[in-house]
């Protein structure tokens, strides 16, 4: 829809794209969240579209995705056959209820700072223990751990102007194997619980990611696979406020199917 | 920095907050349609540079500088796209409104993308069809036929495709607001945030002085009338509870003031700088809450005799029976009673409402999203004191209606401006106000108490409903009557029926597709499955014991003289689910002993016109070139009435439908005609074609008999032609001559009524099975037995019924109107909503039974079916979920939470 009370579509210095940020301003990347609801508080739009970072690169320390790189990018992205985590990052943009012509436009990096619970990048960035890089609108810059990005719904740790520039995933996060389980209302519907498990092959290190069924993801870690009373003990600490309660979902479902997909992941990973 | 559409470049700049939709249609390309505005309907698709993109999501800057194609574009001059071949000849729409944006999306995918559907059609709503249609149209299944191909006579009976396809293939086809009008100014409302609250003081002052703005209006402003939004022949079926703006909000959402400007933008930011003082009163949201002693009294000291207790919120009370039924149930061996809920629910077709109004000629012109211009014409006639001769009220196509737009919302407004400002005024809702502020069904709550003897004998029926009209009475009153009839279709001595209607501060309930019937069908269908478990008689032995037939009195609140079963397909309704669920349509249930099976099926009956009148008038013309033209006052919404007006036309012409124009919709250029609601748009204004077609007929016979010599039974009219006497001539001679040498135009008018009425039959079955761990239900089985007599358009039948049997999958599983606790709409847009998608839609096995056909009922036989095929759906599936987990649900709808919650209370109840 329109944004009737955005006055300026700024195009920031690629150098400094903070710089000059006021009230009012928003960063602009696909528009497809932007575009999707009334906004009347919004005066610019910070176009990040033609800042020309690299939608997805290898490197040593393994892969980064820029943050407007667009999900049909990452799509489009074959990852080393040789990563056990490589497919996940593909069904994670299944999970979207976005239609492929929503990932035409719609950027990774935009799906990560809409903080809705069922946003299925923010559940692949902090499955594979990504770090984000974010920049402030003096060009500082901090990095932090995906899983403490998101706090809420629709709420995350962004300071006012502070910048998404990429995420970044080792080598070893994607060498994981990894099992995982989503549950929808509707079919092909958005995900009301989103679980991803992954193991260490060398260490045996179990992290499970919740997401969707909860305001913010939740990591379980253990240095091995638990016992399921175990794992049941450790979910018990996600305190039950914390259980999503909206149209896509019920807190005690979200709750029952959680423990439900979190056994079967551990037992798949146990294996 | 120039754009390129469809291969012409334009130079115009877009606003810096403009989404490529509204920048493509301000530039004409009106293919483009809104339906959601938020990425989640498609009926907005277009190409960048090649690929798929939901324009009203897509800033229109990213496309400077690239190639944009919209379905304009597609076809290669005359040549259609392969695409749009296969959605003109599957069909793959109903409405059409989806159209533009499915081919769109379609085009854009790659083979291993049309392989999974599922997946693919995600952000590919379409509210009509049901997806099988859609379905035929990506694989390339033709179910039509091309009219010139059916022989003359032989139209009826036959599946020509919609005579509008081409233009909604193309988009071409016009909709409501798919028009740039010179000078066009915009209206936008504040709505009020609060659910019950008066106005103390309104200050326009910032908004009048906002830029572009030309008007303010509040209830000051508006005529001191009392009116209702509802659309009936009948406007005493209603109270007077509404004006056009009130300085009561009565629900969150109520339009407060209305505000006109050059644009939309300066519109909103109009609205933005409006100032209200509010005294918030006291709400209730709940019909049970509204009739306690000392909840407020929404329409306190409403002088209309039509609300029956203004002080207690009640609307209406209905107290009807016959026979005793203390009697009846001190006589039965088995009683079952227990209590129904059916939830609110939305209509979402996917146009919004939307009107132009502007003045020329000393005529107010009206253009609008109705499915009815003559009584919204009577009705805004009465509140602006116009004469009809000086209104006009027209549609061009209607994107979808389902009852939603049986309701006078949008033009209003439109008219006070437009006279005022003497500018064309437009508004068009936004998705959220289609939730917010438009109309909804009616939420009911329903006892039912039956009781029988061992041998399954009725002895006793008894309904008590309550249900919740909303903030405003508009159709509470006549869906209220309409509940009656889940009684009708079984034979009982001792019937009693006691309903309520009440005000709530909730949106307004509405007129919606099993207006009033589908939620007492939820209830009495389910208690009939309960009642036979508890004798232990098959429930399908249950209804064939006690269902009505022939020669029954049909009695409790109906007209028996009138309403009769003239034609009677229930047995083989009946007779044809018990056995396609028998035999399975080899889909097995999922792995795991988690999956319980389970089948279930209900019965709904319609009469075939609503007990209010309904009437159209039609004529039939042969014009000086030998076609024949067709005008009549219906309206055309995807219900595709235009196409079968033609089909009956051409066979009592003896013709083919190619050699017909048609002119609907228009209060200038038809005569009266009820609207397209109720089913009537085949039952009664086909009627009237049929009449009209009839009596042109024999007027040619007679013309030619003495222009030629011989007598009228001797003279045939075929194709083009006639023949009388050994000699035939072209029809366009004969009309020539009459016109040149007798001064006759060979025309014919008729009007017709919805009396005598009969009863259709639907007849739902179900096999599914539920995940009893996670509260899944998979659909594994549908069968729908319908009798509609004569069937006069199968493919287009077909396509109704899925589309309606769609709904009710939805409105079973899936839709839910959520409310928080202050009156507040949870859930306002498509993406929250979650109507059915392309994935969560099986495969329906639809069945047509062959009856003895009563001409004297419908045109040709014809017996209306837009709406009831949802009817049994839910009480159906709610049996199958009961048959596959011994568990009983009587609420809707059924989610997997609910599922869930369910079935482990009862699980750790029956272990202690």
């Amino acid at each position: 829809m329109d944004q009737n009370t955005v006055v300026e579509l700024v195009k920031p210095d690629p150098a400094a794209p903070g710089e000059g940020w006021r009230e009012g301003d928003v960063w602009l990347a696909g528009g497809t969240f932007l575009l999707s609801l009334p906004l009347p508080q919004i005066r610019r739009f910070r176009d990040l579209s033609e800042l020309g970072w690299t939608p997805v690169e290898v490197n040593d320390a393994g892969l980064e995705i820029a943050a407007t790189c667009k999900v049909s990018e990452l799509m489009a992205y074959q990852p080393d056959p040789g990563w056990a985590a490589g497919p996940l990052l593909h069904d994670c943009v299944r999970a979207f209820l976005a239609s492929f012509k929503v990932w035409n436009g719609q950027t990774v990096g935009g799906n990560i700072c809409t903080s809705i619970p069922a946003g299925p990048m923010t559940t692949m960035a902090c499955a594979l223990d990504a770090d984000y890089l974010l920049i402030s609108p003096d060009g500082s810059e901090r990095t932090v751990p995906a899983i403490d990005f998101v706090t809420g719904n629709n709420v995350n740790i962004l300071r006012p102007g502070e910048l998404m520039r990429k995420l970044t995933i080792s080598a070893a996060a994607l060498n994981r194997r990894y099992a995982l389980r989503r549950f929808s209302l509707t079919k092909a519907g958005r995900s009301s619980v989103f679980l991803v498990g992954t193991r260490d092959p060398e260490s045996g290190e179990f992290l499970l990611t919740v997401s969707a069924a909860t305001i913010h993801p939740f990591h379980i870690r253990d240095a091995g696979v638990p016992s399921a009373a175990a794992l049941l003990d450790m979910l018990a600490e996600i305190p039950d406020d914390k259980y999503f309660d909206d149209p896509n979902g019920r807190p005690d479902h979200r709750k029952h199917m959680t423990d439900l997909f979190a056994e079967e992941i551990r037992s798949e990973l146990a294996n | 920095m120039s754009i390129s559409v469809n291969g012409h470049d334009f130079s115009n700049e877009p606003a810096p907050g403009q989404c490529l939709r509204t920048f493509l249609r301000d530039l004409g390309h009106f293919g483009v349609k809104k339906g959601c505005d938020m990425g989640d309907c498609g009926a907005c698709t277009v190409h960048i540079d090649g690929d798929a993109y939901h324009s009203c999501i897509t800033p229109a800057s990213r496309a400077l500088g690239h190639e944009v194609t919209t379905v304009e574009g597609l076809a290669d001059g005359e040549e259609l796209h392969p695409v749009q071949e296969q959605f003109l000849r599957a069909p793959g729409f109903q409405c059409g409104f989806c159209t533009a944006g499915m081919i769109m999306s379609t085009t854009a995918m790659t083979d291993e993308q049309r392989q999974d559907l599922d997946h693919s059609l995600r952000g590919s709503l379409c509210r009509c069809t049901g997806y099988r249609q859609i379905h035929d149209a990506i694989n390339g299944v033709d179910n039509t036929e091309d009219s010139d191909a059916i022989a003359p006579g032989d139209g009826v009976g036959a599946s020509p495709y919609a005579i509008a396809g081409r233009g909604i293939v193309t988009g071409h086809e016009e909709y409501t607001l798919d028009t740039n009008r010179e000078g066009t100014v915009h209206l936008k409302v504040v709505r009020s945030p609060y659910a019950h609250a008066k106005a103390l003081r309104i200050d326009t002052t910032q908004a009048k002085a906002s830029s572009g703005v030309l008007a303010v209006y509040t209830w000051e402003d508006v005529p001191d009338k009392y009116f209702t939004t509802a659309i009936h022949e009948d406007h005493l079926v209603d109270p007077k509870d509404t004006r056009v703006l009130d300085r009561i909000a009565r629900f969150k959402g109520q339009p407060m003031v209305a505000v006109v400007a050059e644009t939309i933008a300066e519109a909103e930011a109009g609205c933005r700088a409006v100032e209200i003082e509010w005294e918030v009163l006291p709400a209730v949201f709940t019909a049970q809450d509204a009739i306690l002693p000392g909840a407020p009294a929404i329409h306190r000291g409403n002088p209309d005799p039509f609300i029956r207790h203004p002080d207690r919120n009640v609307l209406l009370d209905l107290n009807i029976g016959r026979g005793d039924v203390e009697a009846g149930f001190e006589e039965a061996d088995v009683i079952h009673e227990a209590e129904y809920r059916t939830p609110r629910v939305a209509h979402a077709h996917l146009e919004t409402h939307g009107t132009i109004a502007w003045e020329e000629d000393g005529i107010m012109n009206v253009r609008t999203s109705t499915q009815s211009p003559f009584i919204a014409r009577q009705k805004l006639g009465f509140l602006f004191d116009i004469q009809d001769a000086n209104l006009r009220v027209f549609t061009k196509r209607v994107g979808g209606a389902f009852g939603g737009k049986q309701d006078v919302l949008s033009e209003p407004l439109c008219i006070l401006a437009a006279r005022d400002l003497h500018r064309p005024v437009q508004w068009e809702f936004t998705r959220e106000e289609e939730f917010t502020g438009g109309v909804v069904r009616h939420p009911f709550t329903i006892k039912v108490k039956l009781g029988a003897k061992r041998d399954g004998t009725l002895t006793a029926m008894q309904m008590d409903t309550l249900a919740d009209t909303g903030a405003y009475g508009n159709h509470g009153g006549e869906v209220l009557g309409c509940s009656l009839v889940a009684m009708n279709w079984y034979r009982c001595r001792n019937k009693r029926y006691d309903g309520q209607m009440v005000y709530t501060n909730n949106v307004p309930s509405g007129g919606m597709r099993g207006y009033g019937s589908a939620q007492p069908t939820f209830a009495m269908e389910q208690a009939m499955d309960e009642l036979s478990a508890e004798l232990g008689i098959d429930p399908i032995e249950m209804r064939r014991k006690n269902c009505i037939r022939p020669g029954d009195n049909l009695a409790v609140g109906t007209h028996a003289e009138e309403f009769q079963l003239r034609s009677y397909g229930l047995p083989q309704c009946l007779d044809y689910v018990e056995e396609k669920l028998k035999q399975g349509n080899g889909v097995p249930k999922p792995e795991g002993p988690e999956w319980a099976e389970g089948i279930g099926f209900a019965i709904g009956m319609a009469d075939t016109s609503p007990p209010t009148e309904h009437r159209s008038g039609a004529s039939v013309h042969l014009e000086l070139d030998g076609t024949y033209r067709i005008n009549v006052g219906t309206v055309e919404q995807g219900n595709g009435t235009v196409t079968t007006h033609l089909q009956m036309a051409a066979t009592v012409l003896n013709t083919t439908m190619d050699q017909f124009s048609i002119v609907n919709g228009d209060t200038s250029k038809n005569m009266w005609d009820t609207g397209a609601f109720a089913s009537q748009g085949m039952y009664v204004s086909g009627k009237a074609v049929t009449l009209a077609a009839t009596g042109l007929l024999d007027y040619i016979q007679t013309y030619a008999a003495a222009k030629f010599g011989g007598v009228k039974e001797d003279v045939e009219v075929r194709a083009t032609e006639v023949s009388v006497n050994g000699r035939t001539i072209s029809l366009a001679e004969l009309a020539q001559l009459a016109d040149e040498e007798d001064g006759q135009q060979l025309q014919y008018s008729q009007r017709a009524y919805g009396s005598p009425i009969s009863a259709g039959w639907n007849v739902h079955g179900v096999r599914l099975a539920v995940n009893q761990v996670t509260g899944e239900i998979a659909i594994l089985q549908e069968v729908h037995a319908v009798d509609a007599g004569t069937v006069i358009n199968p493919q287009q039948l077909r396509g109704q019924i899925e589309g309606g049997v769609m709904q009710g999958i939805g409105w079973t599983l899936t839709e839910w109107l959520q409310q928080g606790p202050d009156g507040e709409i949870l859930n306002p847009n498509i993406r929250m909503y979650r109507m059915p998608n392309y994935a969560d839609a099986p495969r329906i096995d639809v069945h047509f039974v062959d009856v003895d056909v009563s001409k004297e009922a419908g045109p040709f036989g014809a017996k209306g079916m837009a709406e009831s095929p949802i009817n049994p759906v839910a009480p159906a599936v709610a049996n199958a979920v009961a048959d596959a987990t011994g568990v009983r649900f009587r609420c809707l709808p059924l989610t997997p939470p609910l599922i869930y919650k369910e079935l482990n209370e009862a699980y750790q109840a029956s272990n202690g």
